[in-house]
């Protein structure tokens, strides 16, 4: 396959074009290298939850997790609290990345009852459920912004390594994970399978409902993981934590070259998604635009994309 | 225009007209050269066997599509609609989640504004008791409420009521599939008024007998092309059975393989009836959509399961429309073959490339796929091939039993020839097959025929007894209305 | 004219039920003007519910009403009360690519979900570039109306019997209604007929943007005041509101009256968790358990009428 028809190639020639204009915008502060360090560690967090909602949206048309902010925030939020009762050496941190894990392994197999077992669709189902996660935190967090664990909260803003974010990092090994899963393993198969035509794939064996569930676990499971860094990184959890993160994670998918049809994933361009979405915000915010200016052009990017990349007139 | 008999209709222009009318969906010729014009207060009973071209006709008519060659003229009007040609198909028309008579106004342009609720209840309640006299259907039933037999009703009293542009030639499809006996008497009667009064009619029936008594003149078709076109009077049952099927030339001798196989015990019995041995190739015959397709997914998915996979799965499917129920679209030729055996290729979850290629090369050469590369997409084939591929994804399990949903349908002699082989070869090794067939041909074929008919089994056919004729008279329904 | 449908039971009888629990928390809210309180806020929620129901009507769902209704909000307070040709101007053109929007679905087949997501931002930004901070006035004519007092019947339930009055006639008994229905009943039914279901769709969704559009104001005349956040708790309200009124995700089937009975409920159920005392944490949770509960109560019902 020659190399400009990959799909994620133009998503990369966006995001060089944008870092591009982005530098020459900013003014001074550290140049490139500094926005270079900040695209990646903002678009780290970008990357996991879109990696996540790649999975679910790969298997096809209606297969949405509208929870993510909400599991992000539990998931931020309940690890922390745990952590802050602990001594905060290694068990402690270990304590928390298991909880925020089984957190999100919690929330998936919840989604999933409530799309297979009283039949709602599952935009429906995680966007009520959403709800519940989101009061859960806010219950749980009574307040008190509690910090995490010294050693994670040098880990998570820290560059060890090669000068690149630590986070950076490990969004990479985890995208490589999700690279093999996807494109080497039997399980990927088969959620490509389901995500072109389901029913054929039912036809040819495929056990639709194992594979489903755990999509909705895993991608709830990257959203927790996402949450419990994010929390880390900011000097605790806040409510609001997750918010951008849900229009977020489906762009990231889609400009990256899945299908929002399903069927279809490609890792690397999440990378170049999620790149191109924190340059264009930063880009516009140092062209001293406001809010405003900056959630519009979001917004018309996104369906513009879609419109012109995804929609499709007839099947051939 | 009204004319009380045949021959005074056929003077008056006629309502539609096909001049060497052909159409041919990709390699498919579905219609050949058909000359047919239908006249005021003519009742035409149209009839065929599978593959015979009945639909593409009535579709021709009812203007779905355009001929690929040829005429399909409407003297008087400018299109289908303004001629007055209503269609009534088993497809589904109606809307459930309106009431009757609000489905009437999706069709008729003219109900609009105040009080339009009440011309549109006038027109339906008039049309429903005009054919259905004591039916109990409301105007302000809702479609989903009712039951199939009523729903039916509802749209065949659409196509006959009365609207801005008056009804002159309706074309009814099986229309009596879902009624019972009383209530499809009251159509046919109806049918038979309406033509008295200058109407024209097009009837479709695998029940014979209502194609007796409705119809005034007989159109036979067989093999996209009309093969008998004769007043009624000229038929007799018997002989219409003959004119579908290929009686004249020598096909009805049972397949010479079908006795050399040594059979096994019965490995499968469905709670339809359907059985079959080790090693046999069983067909499922009868006209399309009597319910074979149901009864081989009913019994395939009974041996899967939505949670488990396994190595060892005790059936396969093979899919006919493969679009809908086959063809993964996005993945080379070679993952499309392999799916069905993704857990034994899978090592610690990993897939196996090199086992996966081998299995990829080694059905290419055995079923005789044609490309150059077997990871190129699965679209780049041409259909024939994409059929070989699906059929290759099942053979390449280790199921012992193949159930295949009439996968040959449109595919091109050569192919058709090559699979065939492969399913004998592998019958032989003792695999057993589940077939059903739209195509007298592989039917002819099979050790053992199931015919169906509305949904259950009609005849149970074996060895010698596989003759065109037998499965013929089994398919339709001889009875006389009632 | 059929009015009494089944399927009102269930909203009709929560209502009922929350009324009289209601009633017996606090009585002092059996009153001319505790009533009003009560379903003030009811009058903007069953607006932009009647709006959700179209959109879901045809099959599609939309994500970004609350930031319609809250950019609508906006557009009231700050630009109509000062110059209200540009205002009611604004608010035409937000009706229009409403409408542009359900064409673009359709002709593009493109998935409501990702595209109403995506609007969600762009009517977000537009609404904090016209209300940057929370301000505005409402205008005098607005207030009126919403604020008006007459007797005997609060106007929170006088409000409430029209909009269910007007969306019954417009959707269910019209012809344009329909044909509007019959889209998300079987869309292939409706272009065999020949009719555009492009055209149909953004009709659909043009008569969802002035419904909204009415939601947003109404909300500015109870508020006298906009905010870009004001009605995002909107988009779930409306979405529950529908399915409690026993509307059904595809299909087409709806209920206009169910749909305000079901808003109406639902604001009821806002003030009896707050009178029960309810931690506030809890109160976004209660709407999406709501929901849930709805539909699960729908399938164990659909599921009994099976066996019988």
């Amino acid at each position: 396959m020659t190399l400009h028809r990959a799909p994620w190639f133009w998503a990369w020639v966006a995001a060089f074009a944008a870092f591009l204009a982005t530098w020459s915008m900013s003014a001074g502060g550290g140049g490139g290298a500094a926005l270079a360090v900040a695209a990646l560690t903002f678009g780290s967090f970008s990357v996991l939850t879109g990696l996540g909602q790649m999975l679910v949206i790969t298997m096809g048309p209606g297969n949405t997790d509208l929870s993510i902010p909400a599991t992000m925030t539990l998931a931020g939020t309940l690890s922390l609290k745990l952590m802050g009762g602990m001594d905060g050496g290694a068990v402690t941190v270990l304590a928390g990345l298991l909880s925020a894990l089984l957190i999100g392994m919690g929330v998936g197999i919840a989604n999933f009852a409530l799309i297979r077992l009283l039949r709602i669709p599952p935009i429906i189902a995680t966007l009520s459920a959403s709800f519940l996660y989101q009061s859960l935190a806010i219950w749980s967090n009574r307040g008190l912004r509690i910090k995490p664990p010294p050693a994670l909260a040098e880990f998570t803003t820290g560059r060890d390594l090669l000068g690149v974010p630590n986070l950076a990092w490990v969004a990479l090994a985890i995208s490589m994970g999700f690279w093999v899963l996807l494109n080497l393993s039997g399980f990927g198969r088969r959620v490509s399978a389901i995500g072109q035509n389901a029913r054929a794939a039912r036809l040819a064996g495929v056990p639709v409902a194992r594979v489903s569930a755990a999509t909705y676990v895993i991608c709830a499971m990257m959203a927790a993981l996402t949450g419990f860094l994010l929390a880390c990184f900011s000097g605790g959890a806040a409510l609001n934590m997750g918010a951008e993160f849900l229009l977020m994670s489906i762009a990231v998918t889609v400009i990256g070259g899945s299908s929002i049809a399903g069927g279809n994933s490609n890792v690397p361009g999440i990378w170049a998604g999620a790149l191109f979405m924190y340059l264009i915000v930063s880009m516009l915010n140092s062209y001293g635009l406001g809010a405003g200016v900056r959630l519009l052009s979001t917004g018309v990017i996104i369906i513009a994309i879609v419109a012109v990349a995804s929609g499709r007139k007839a099947k051939p | 225009m009204v004319s009380g008999d045949t021959e005074a209709g056929a003077r008056a222009a006629p309502v539609v007209m096909l001049e060497g009318a052909s159409k041919s969906f990709g390699a498919l010729k579905a219609m050949d050269h058909v000359d047919l014009h239908v006249s005021p207060g003519e009742s035409l009973g149209l009839v065929g066997h599978n593959g015979a071209g009945k639909s593409t006709l009535v579709n021709l008519i009812t203007g779905l599509f355009a001929p690929s060659a040829g005429r399909v003229s409407y003297p008087g009007a400018s299109d289908h609609r303004m001629a007055g040609i209503r269609a009534i198909s088993q497809e589904g028309t109606l809307c459930p989640n309106l009431t009757v008579l609000e489905n009437l106004q999706v069709v008729q342009r003219d109900l609009n504004g105040w009080g339009w609720r009440r011309v549109a209840a006038r027109r339906i309640r008039t049309a429903l008791d005009a054919v259905f006299p004591g039916h109990r259907i409301r105007p302000d039933m809702l479609v989903a409420d009712m039951s199939l037999a009523e729903s039916q009703m509802v749209e065949i009293a659409i196509g006959f009521a009365e609207g801005p542009i008056p009804a002159r030639l309706v074309v009814l499809d099986e229309p009596t599939s879902s009624l019972d006996a009383q209530v499809s008497a009251q159509l046919l009667a109806h049918i038979r008024r309406f033509c008295a009064a200058g109407g024209a009619a097009i009837f479709i029936s695998h029940m014979l007998g209502e194609v007796f008594a409705v119809a005034d003149r007989i159109v036979v078709m067989r093999d996209g092309r009309i093969i008998a076109d004769r007043p009624t009077s000229g038929f007799s049952r018997q002989g219409l059975v003959d004119a579908m099927g290929h009686v004249a030339d020598d096909r009805n001798q049972p397949g010479p393989t079908a006795q050399a196989r040594n059979l096994g015990d019965t490995v499968l019995r469905t709670p339809e009836g359907i059985e079959a041995r080790r090693g046999e190739i069983v067909g499922l015959a009868g006209l399309a959509g009597h319910g074979q397709a149901e009864a081989l997914a009913r019994f395939y998915l009974s041996q899967g399961s939505d949670w488990r996979s396994t190595a060892r799965p005790s059936a396969v499917f093979v899919a006919g429309d493969r679009r809908r129920d086959g063809v993964m679209p996005v993945w080379s030729i070679r993952r499309n073959l392999t799916l069905a055996a993704l857990e034994t290729l899978t090592r610690h979850g990993l897939i196996d490339r090199a086992a996966e290629t081998a299995i990829g090369t080694d059905w290419q050469k055995r079923i005789g796929i044609r490309t150059p590369d077997m990871g190129n997409p699965i679209l780049s084939l041409s259909g024939g091939n994409q059929q070989k591929v699906l059929f290759a994804r099942a053979l390449a399990t280790s199921a012992p039993v193949v159930v295949m949903d009439d996968p040959m349908r449109g595919v091109d002699i050569g192919t058709k020839t090559e699979v065939y082989d492969m399913i004998r070869h592998e019958a032989a090794q003792g695999r057993t097959f589940l077939w059903y067939s739209t195509e007298m041909d592989e039917i002819l074929n099979c050790d053992r025929v199931f015919v169906f008919r509305d949904g259950a089994i009609s005849a149970e056919l074996e060895g010698p007894r596989i003759t065109e004729e037998n499965i013929l008279a089994a398919s339709f329904e001889f009875g006389d209305a009632a | 004219m059929r009015l009494i449908n089944p399927r009102l039971a269930l909203p009709i009888l929560s209502l009922a039920i929350l009324i009289v629990a209601v009633f017996w928390l606090q009585p002092r809210a059996m009153s001319y003007v505790g009533i009003n309180l009560l379903f003030n806020l009811a009058v903007p929620i069953a607006l932009a519910t009647v709006a959700q129901m179209i959109i879901i009507m045809v099959n599609d769902i939309d994500l970004s009403m609350g930031a319609f209704v809250s950019l609508v909000a906006c557009i009231t307070a700050a630009i109509l009360p000062g110059n209200p040709a540009l205002g009611v101007l604004m608010l035409l053109g937000c009706v229009l690519a409403y409408a542009a929007l359900g064409a673009l679905i359709e002709a593009r087949q493109l998935p409501a979900i990702v595209v109403t997501l995506g609007m969600s931002f762009v009517w977000g930004g537009a609404a904090v570039l016209i209300l940057p901070s929370p301000g505005g006035t409402s205008p005098v004519w607005l207030t009126a109306i919403m604020k008006a007092k007459p007797p005997l019947v609060p106007m929170a339930i006088i409000a409430s019997l029209l909009i269910a009055g007007v969306a019954h006639l417009l959707i269910m008994r019209s012809a344009f209604g329909v044909r509007l229905r019959a889209l998300g009943g079987n869309a292939r039914a409706v272009s065999r007929a020949g009719r555009s279901t492009v055209r149909l769709r953004a009709m659909a969704y043009a008569v969802a943007g002035c419904f909204a559009v009415l939601a947003g104001m109404a909300l500015v005349g109870l508020t006298t005041s906009g905010d870009a956040n004001i009605a995002l708790r909107y988009t779930l309200l409306s979405i529950a509101g529908v399915i409690l009124g026993g509307g059904e995700f595809t299909g087409g089937r709806v209920s206009p009256i169910g749909a305000v009975i079901g808003a109406l409920t639902l604001t009821l159920a806002g003030s009896f968790l707050s009178f029960l005392r309810l931690s506030p944490d809890w109160q976004i949770g209660a709407q999406g358990a709501i929901l849930i509960l709805v539909l699960a109560a729908r399938l164990l019902v659909r599921q009994a009428e099976k066996r019988t």
